[in-house]
């Protein structure tokens, strides 16, 4: 293995850290005496180039990745779930980037835009790691730059309160999946992903099946973190709250679809490595025996992603409908997503019908919450907070805007036509097609009762915007270049909640050449 | 058989002369005198088409609701053509008497035109679902005309005489639904026919086990409450008395007609069997709603309400009729002679006394509007004197319902005592009770009422004047009519009875 | 071309939607056009497809992947209850002419709840019936929310919610009927053919059946009903109860009894008379009849009353569709249409001509108003329409409740006995609500008989002379002849119960 190789299946990463360090250059360098507004808008412009770049340098990767040298294991992957995955971070990324504009937040705009194209960078490692130390490399790179996007807004202490628990947090839960992952090398001896995947199957394994578990348990503990799945889940509310718009909406888009891609590959990797020991006859033969009756890694991740993505769904249903503040609103209900998502997580499929009812999801989820995040600090910035009472008869006081977040909240509670609901129903009938049984089942109608919860506190939030008179009667105006983004945002969740087909047929496009 | 079809014509004829009243207000009253006249003459040329034979004749028969084997099937035979009589009849009186009615007196004729409609529909029709319609559909005008233009306690009277006639109709929905699902028909004469030949029992037996006498009783209520059947009759008093007197006068002259048709027309010729086998019962309801009526009438002060009661009686007659023909007859002639008789009977009774009592409510009515509205027996007195065409009138009416022979009331339970007396003695001995104690009643009202010293008050009291003699002479005139040449009326109706009671079976 | 009226409906609610705000005549008429436009589209479809089966609309795939198409297709079932919506849509904007708060939002939300409507009626797939099945949710919520009265917000709530969780459930079986059968499509013919196992049916019908049948005012989930009906204004309660309870009672025939007719099978053991998910569901639509009926002799409001007729009418239409015959599914879509004109008509008397102008419900105060003297047009109204209600031959009711009746013979006859005890308490609150609100029996005293006396109510406007003159037509000519729907019914009722929608 040479650089030459590490460059060719990197070139999206490349793209984006020259993007941010251009950014730094420019700013700092050229553009320190010009006014707020210049240097925002060029370091958005550098910033959102360098997107489209990482977007366009993609087809020129090397196809299926980069191997071990004399293996054929991966190292990291390129095409198929990663591809997806990764475009998705970069479209996402460029619209949080939109939203800096217009925000005072901040004077120090290219640091800003920098940290966030280098918490980028993180996600898309993340999304083709294969081995064990790149997957924690990528998950640090992107966390730490995380931290310090949430802390950017100096003057509010919520925002350094937040940041600090974040980071608090953060760091012990990657210390926890360290020590996991560590555990899993001591098991097998390897940090390759489907190496370990594999040699989890060995006799030698067998003996120290508690150490597995524990391992297991460690790595849902971290990647649970992530995702912000009950019961680690505590730091998700104050964060979303106290981080400056952009980055609280980069943190609730582009942060999961990573980790959630991330755990497509884990899954993914396990469930390959179970073909290809079953066609060994090794596992039918154990579970004759007197040996444990589940080995490998599959049963006991299923199960633990089962009862993360229950806690997860009902807690974050029920701790949401309490809430009056819609920005934690928006944090309970992610903690929610992130359950249903993770249901697919534990039914995973041998295709790949799992993995794109999972990317489909968290892209459009992200997508809406950003949208989401756009027009809550919208009204934020002009009423000074985000209490419900905030939004009391904005259909009067702005119009497009009530529009939008009625489209937008409509999603999130899976209402059709929008594609909030054609995301719930695809996860679900991927569940239900990789396993029929009774247990999924039951889970699919917990998930679909949640649901039906969930629209009560959207509701709420909609019946201030739409029926209830306004405590003032002073107009909401948000930037043109705001609105436009918000705009298009709505349209897309329309468009592709009525024409789903779309993005299926492009997801599938990825695979085609593999 | 003419192409014109009179029986839609006769019942459409009054709708349209209810919507042309709503609008014309003042002249309404015009315009019903003129539709009633009509619907007479009608009616009189449909008496005169009828079939010699007796069956059921100007029948009309169209598809309406093919998948619930409803059609639109009208006809007539003796019985029928009668009660059209009666009820066009007894209509014209009705408008005739109402010539003061100071609030909305288009509405109130409108009504009273849509309730003649609802009675010739009940009379012509021969499926279930289009008589049912028209059974129903009256109680509404009926209900608005009590509810509307009543007396003080007309509320209460009005609502319950529409609860206890809608309960009724249900049972009797419900049992006729159970021989639709038995049967598939809804039509009156296959329903017979199927009846005569013993298959429709099979057939509900076969579909719903042993539910026949059931379903008898279902139909048996729909009709006892309207007839009225002791002990069913609670509702009668009240909405007699409390309904302006032109409105009684249908209630009374029609409505009641209805139930004894339905009885005739439905009950007995497909429950024949079951209404024999609770024959006994039956009569002693019948015998008690006679003699209870007549004592009633006997104990009351108000005139209205007397004669409330004795309607109660004079229908009681027409019940006792009907369940003592249905006996098993074993082909003895003497049976089928009196049940002839009875039926006879039975049938002229019906329009005697419809039209007897609706001239007695039309008296009273004359008396109310003389008086400011009292009509208590205490409050006259020697009418004769000041008003003695006008007692003389309807000293005749009144002698017609005691049942003085030369009068039309004399025929009609004369040919049912014929009748009832060799199928039950017993039922008819005690009903006598009933004739002499209706005797007594109607000599006391005469004698308080028109005889004995005149009240200073009364002195003045006004005969009638030209245009009620006009109206009532005719009416009169025909009392004796019927009185004196009762076959005008027998020999059509005759051969209906023995054509129905050939096809009876019990 | 059936397929115009969802489409000219949204349409219409989007150019509502965008309409500057204060031309409240601008947004009237446009809602009248284009609810008058799917009226007569609705009436043509009728009109030429009558004689034909099924006939399908539109079918294209909508993803592919999955098996889902975009099936439009109308029976003859379809083709009545969309032109009962059409008449509800006419009505309900003519008597909401006099709305002047926010009116283009109105009328958007109210053509938006039509357009889903109309969806609901025409699919034939089932993920595109669910879609269009939860769109017709969300206007609800606004339309009464913002639009409503008595604790509008707590019912806006209830309905939404409600109705979301009835349809949740409606999902869960979408889902496994979806991967049970195989995971190939989600068209409505060809999910009845696919035999799905009978242990699959026995619990997937029940769960569609209450979840539909909560939309349907199904005892004990009916709880939303009242409280929503009251709540709303009058356009929305005419829908509501006319038309919205029907999508319910709808997606019981075509869903649950159509997809899984084996889930109506005997249990093979029994428990106090119940065998079988039918008999279970029978009961529940009898005490439904009754307890509707009951409920609704005991109220005050006015409103109340006939928010409680509504599910005892409801009550009948389930009933004639669990028995399983030929007459009494018929007589239950029958019903649909029937109640759906008759129950608009009494909430458009009730909400429209009389608590607009009183501003009470309460019976005991509308008793001292004499209404039957002041407003003789709503009295006389209500009496046509209370008579149509109670069932009187002549009118559509009648019919649908004689064939509901006869099929229930046919099934048990204690059903029969039980409804008609329901029909007679149907009189029992009819009476009492006619006579206390607009025939009282307390005498006028001498002061208050001249009408002068009296303030003078607002005159009766065009729109709602002619509103109504329009719903009884219908349930008029329907009563006398009831062969121009059954005409249509009876074909697609005979095919459903063949069973695998051919």
């Amino acid at each position: 293995m040479n650089y030459a190789d590490l460059f060719r299946v990197t070139l999206s990463e490349t793209a984006l850290d020259i993007a941010a360090l251009l950014v730094l250059v420019v700013d700092l360098g050229f553009l320190r005496k010009a006014a707020l507004q210049i240097r925002v808008f060029s370091a958005v412009l550098i910033g959102v180039f360098g997107c489209a770049a990482a977007v366009a340098v993609m087809p020129f990767q090397a196809e299926g990745g980069l191997s071990y040298p004399g293996s054929t294991d991966l190292l990291l992957a390129t095409g198929g779930y990663t591809a997806i995955a990764q475009v998705g971070i970069l479209m996402l990324t460029v619209l949080t980037l939109f939203f800096l504009v217009g925000s005072d937040f901040t004077k120090h705009v290219g640091e800003f835009v920098s940290v966030t194209l280098m918490a980028a960078t993180g996600g898309l490692l993340i999304c083709s790691a294969q081995d064990l130390l790149v997957i924690f490399v990528g998950l640090e790179l992107l966390s730490l730059g995380l931290y310090v996007l949430t802390a950017f807004a100096k003057r509010s202490g919520k925002s350094a309160e937040s940041a600090m628990k974040y980071y608090l947090f953060g760091g012990m839960s990657a210390a926890f999946l360290l020590f996991g992952f560590s555990y899993l090398y001591g098991l097998t001896g390897s940090t390759n992903l489907h190496e370990i995947m594999r040699g989890l199957f060995a006799p030698a394994v067998l003996n120290s099946t508690p150490l597995l578990y524990v391992a297991l348990v460690m790595i849902a503990a971290g990647l649970g973190f992530k995702v912000a799945a009950v019961p680690f889940h505590l730091w998700a509310p104050d964060t979303y709250q106290g981080a400056p718009a952009p980055a609280a909406a980069f943190i609730a888009s582009v942060s999961k679809v990573a980790s959630f891609a991330l755990l497509i590959g884990i899954s993914a990797a396990a469930l390959h490595a179970m073909d290809q020991v079953h066609g060994a006859g090794l596992v039918t033969a154990t579970l004759s025996g007197d040996a444990p009756r589940f080995m490998g890694f599959h049963w006991g991740w299923s199960t633990l992603m089962a009862i993360l993505a229950v806690a997860s769904m009902v807690f974050g249903n029920l701790a949401a409908l309490a809430q009056d503040s819609v920005r934690r609103l928006l944090a309970y209900s992610a903690i929610a997503h992130a359950g249903y998502i993770l249901l697919a997580i534990a039914y995973f499929s041998r295709s790949n019908v799992s993995a794109n009812a999972i990317l489909y999801y968290i892209l459009t989820y992200g997508l809406t919450i950003i949208g989401a995040f756009g027009a809550v600090s919208v009204v934020e910035r002009v009423n000074g907070s985000d209490r419900m009472d905030a939004f009391l008869g904005l259909y009067k006081r702005n119009g497009l805007l009530a529009g939008i977040l009625l489209v937008l909240f409509l999603s999130l509670a899976g209402i059709p036509p929008l594609v909030g609901f054609w995301a719930k129903f695809n996860l679900f009938a991927a569940v239900l097609q990789v396993n029929r049984g009774a247990t999924p089942f039951t889970l699919v109608a917990i998930a679909v009762a949640m649901s039906a919860v969930s629209l009560y506190y959207y509701l709420q939030v909609l019946k201030r915007v739409f029926v209830m008179p306004p405590s003032n009667a002073t107009s909401v105006k948000g930037s043109p270049l705001a609105m436009g983004v918000l705009a298009l945002i709505t349209i897309a969740v329309i468009a592709l909640g009525c024409l789903p087909g779309l993005m299926q047929s492009w997801m599938a496009s990825f695979y085609a050449g593999m | 058989m003419n192409s014109l079809p009179l029986l839609t014509i006769i019942t459409l004829l009054p709708v349209i002369g209810a919507v042309i009243a709503v609008f014309t207000g003042r002249h309404s009253r015009a315009v019903a005198q003129v539709t009633g006249i009509l619907s007479l003459l009608l009616s009189l040329l449909i008496w005169i088409r009828l079939p010699a034979d007796g069956s059921i004749g100007l029948q009309e028969l169209h598809q309406w609701v093919p998948s619930l084997g409803v059609q639109y099937h009208l006809g007539v035979d003796g019985l029928g053509a009668l009660m059209l009589i009666l009820s066009a009849l007894v209509s014209l009186m009705s408008i005739d008497a109402a010539h003061r009615v100071r609030h909305e007196p288009g509405l109130f004729f409108a009504l009273v035109l849509l309730l003649e409609a609802g009675l010739f529909g009940t009379f012509t029709a021969l499926n279930f679902f289009h008589w049912f319609i028209f059974w129903e559909l009256s109680l509404i005008p009926a209900f608005f005309l009590i509810k509307l233009w009543g007396g003080p306690r007309r509320g209460p009277a009005a609502t319950q005489f529409f609860v206890y006639t809608m309960v009724g109709s249900v049972a009797l929905l419900l049992s006729f639904l159970a021989v639709y699902h038995a049967t598939g028909s809804m039509d009156f004469i296959d329903l017979a026919a199927m009846a005569a030949s013993g298959s429709l029992e099979h057939r509900v037996f076969a579909s719903l086990g042993p539910v026949m006498m059931w379903l008898a009783v279902g139909v048996l209520a729909g009709f006892a409450v309207k007839v009225p059947l002791a002990p069913f009759h609670t509702w009668l008093p009240a909405a007699y008395s409390e309904a302006p007197s032109p409105v009684t006068m249908l209630l009374t002259g029609g409505m009641s007609k209805m139930g004894v048709y339905g009885l005739l027309r439905i009950a007995l010729p497909l429950f024949g069997p079951q209404i024999a086998a609770i024959r006994t019962p039956l009569l002693v309801l019948a015998v008690i709603t006679i003699v209870m009526g007549a004592w009633a009438a006997a104990a009351q002060k108000d005139l209205k309400r007397v004669f409330a009661y004795s309607s109660v009686n004079h229908l009681g007659y027409c019940l006792l009729g009907i369940f003592a023909i249905a006996v098993h007859a074993g082909g003895n002639v003497a049976d089928s002679v009196s049940q002839a008789a009875a039926l006879n009977g039975v049938i002229l009774q019906m329009f005697n006394h419809g039209l007897t009592a609706a001239a007695i409510f039309w008296f009273i009515s004359m008396i109310q509007f003389r008086s400011a509205g009292l009509r208590g027996i205490d409050n006259f007195g020697g009418l004769r004197q000041p008003a003695p065409v006008f007692a003389g009138l309807m000293g005749i009416t009144l002698f017609s319902s005691l049942g003085l022979p030369g009068l039309n009331g004399f025929v009609g339970e004369f040919l049912i005592f014929r009748g009832v007396f060799p199928l039950s003695w017993v039922a008819a001995s005690v009903s006598v009770l009933g004739l002499l104690v209706t005797a007594a009643v109607i000599l006391t009202v005469i004698l308080k009422v028109f005889t004995g010293p005149v009240p200073q008050r009364w002195a003045e009291f006004p005969d009638l004047h030209g245009g009620e003699r006009l109206g009532v002479a005719p009416v009169i005139g025909l009392m004796f009519l019927l009185g004196l040449l009762p076959q005008i009326v027998i020999e059509r109706v005759n051969p209906t009875v023995q054509y129905l009671l050939a096809h009876w079976r019990f | 071309m059936l397929a115009w009226t969802i489409y000219i409906s949204f349409a219409g609610a989007l150019m509502l939607a965008l309409l500057p705000k204060g031309n409240a005549a601008l947004a009237r008429a446009i809602a009248l056009v284009v609810a008058a436009a799917g009226f007569a589209i609705a009436i043509a479809g009728f009109a030429s497809g009558a004689g034909q089966g099924r006939v399908t609309i539109i079918d294209v795939p909508w993803v592919p992947m999955m098996g889902i198409h975009y099936t439009l297709a109308a029976d003859g079932i379809s083709r009545v209850l969309v032109l009962l919506t059409g008449l509800a849509a006419v009505s309900g904007v003519l008597f909401s002419w006099n709305i002047e708060f926010r009116t283009n939002e109105f009328f958007a939300f109210f053509l938006a709840l039509i357009g889903g409507v109309y969806g609901v009626f025409l699919s034939f797939d089932l993920f595109l019936l669910f879609v269009f099945y939860e769109i017709a949710i969300v206007p609800k919520y606004f339309l009464i929310a913002i639009w409503g009265s008595t604790r509008r917000e707590y019912a806006a709530m209830k309905l939404a919610l409600y109705s979301f969780v009835g349809s949740a459930m409606v999902l869960v079986v979408l889902l496994a009927a979806y991967a049970s059968s195989g995971s190939h499509s989600t068209g409505l013919v060809s999910l009845a053919n696919a035999n799905l196992p009978v242990s699959f049916q026995m619990w997937a019908f029940p769960v569609a059946f209450i979840g539909f049948g909560i939309l349907a005012g199904l005892w004990p989930f009916h709880t939303w009903a009242p409280t929503g009906h009251v709540a709303a204004p009058t356009a929305a309660s005419m829908l509501l109860a006319g038309v919205v309870m029907k999508l319910g009672a709808y997606g019981c025939l075509r869903v649950a009894i159509g997809l899984f007719p084996h889930g109506l099978d005997p249990w093979g053991w029994s428990f106090w008379g119940i065998g079988s998910w039918r008999d279970v569901f029978a009961l529940l639509a009898v005490i439904g009849i009754i307890y509707g009926a009951l409920v609704a002799l005991a109220q005050t409001d006015f409103k109340f009353v006939i928010g409680y007729s509504s599910v005892s009418h409801m009550g009948f239409v389930l009933l004639g569709l669990v028995t399983l015959t030929q007459v009494g599914v018929d007589g239950a879509v029958l019903q649909m249409f029937s109640h759906g004109v008759i129950a608009g008509l009494l909430f458009a008397i009730v909400g429209r001509i009389v608590y607009e102008r009183t501003h009470t419900r309460q019976l005991g105060e509308l008793e001292g108003m004499y209404l039957g003297r002041r407003l003789p047009f709503a009295a006389w109204a209500f009496v046509i329409a209370g008579m149509a209600s109670m069932g009187l031959p002549g009118f559509s009711g009648f019919v649908a409740e004689l064939q509901v009746l006869i099929g229930a013979w046919i099934a048990k006859p204690w059903w029969t006995a039980a409804s008609g005890v329901g029909i007679v308490i149907g009189v029992a609150y009819t009476w009492r609500a006619l006579q206390k609100a607009f025939f009282t029996d307390r005498l006028p005293r001498p002061d208050e008989h001249p009408k002068e006396g009296w303030p003078k109510f607002d005159p009766i406007t065009w729109p709602e002379i002619t509103a109504t003159c329009l719903l009884f037509g219908a349930t008029l000519i329907v009563g006398i002849y009831p062969s121009i729907l059954l005409n249509s019914i009876e074909p697609a009722v005979k095919a459903l119960l063949a069973g695998g929608m051919q």
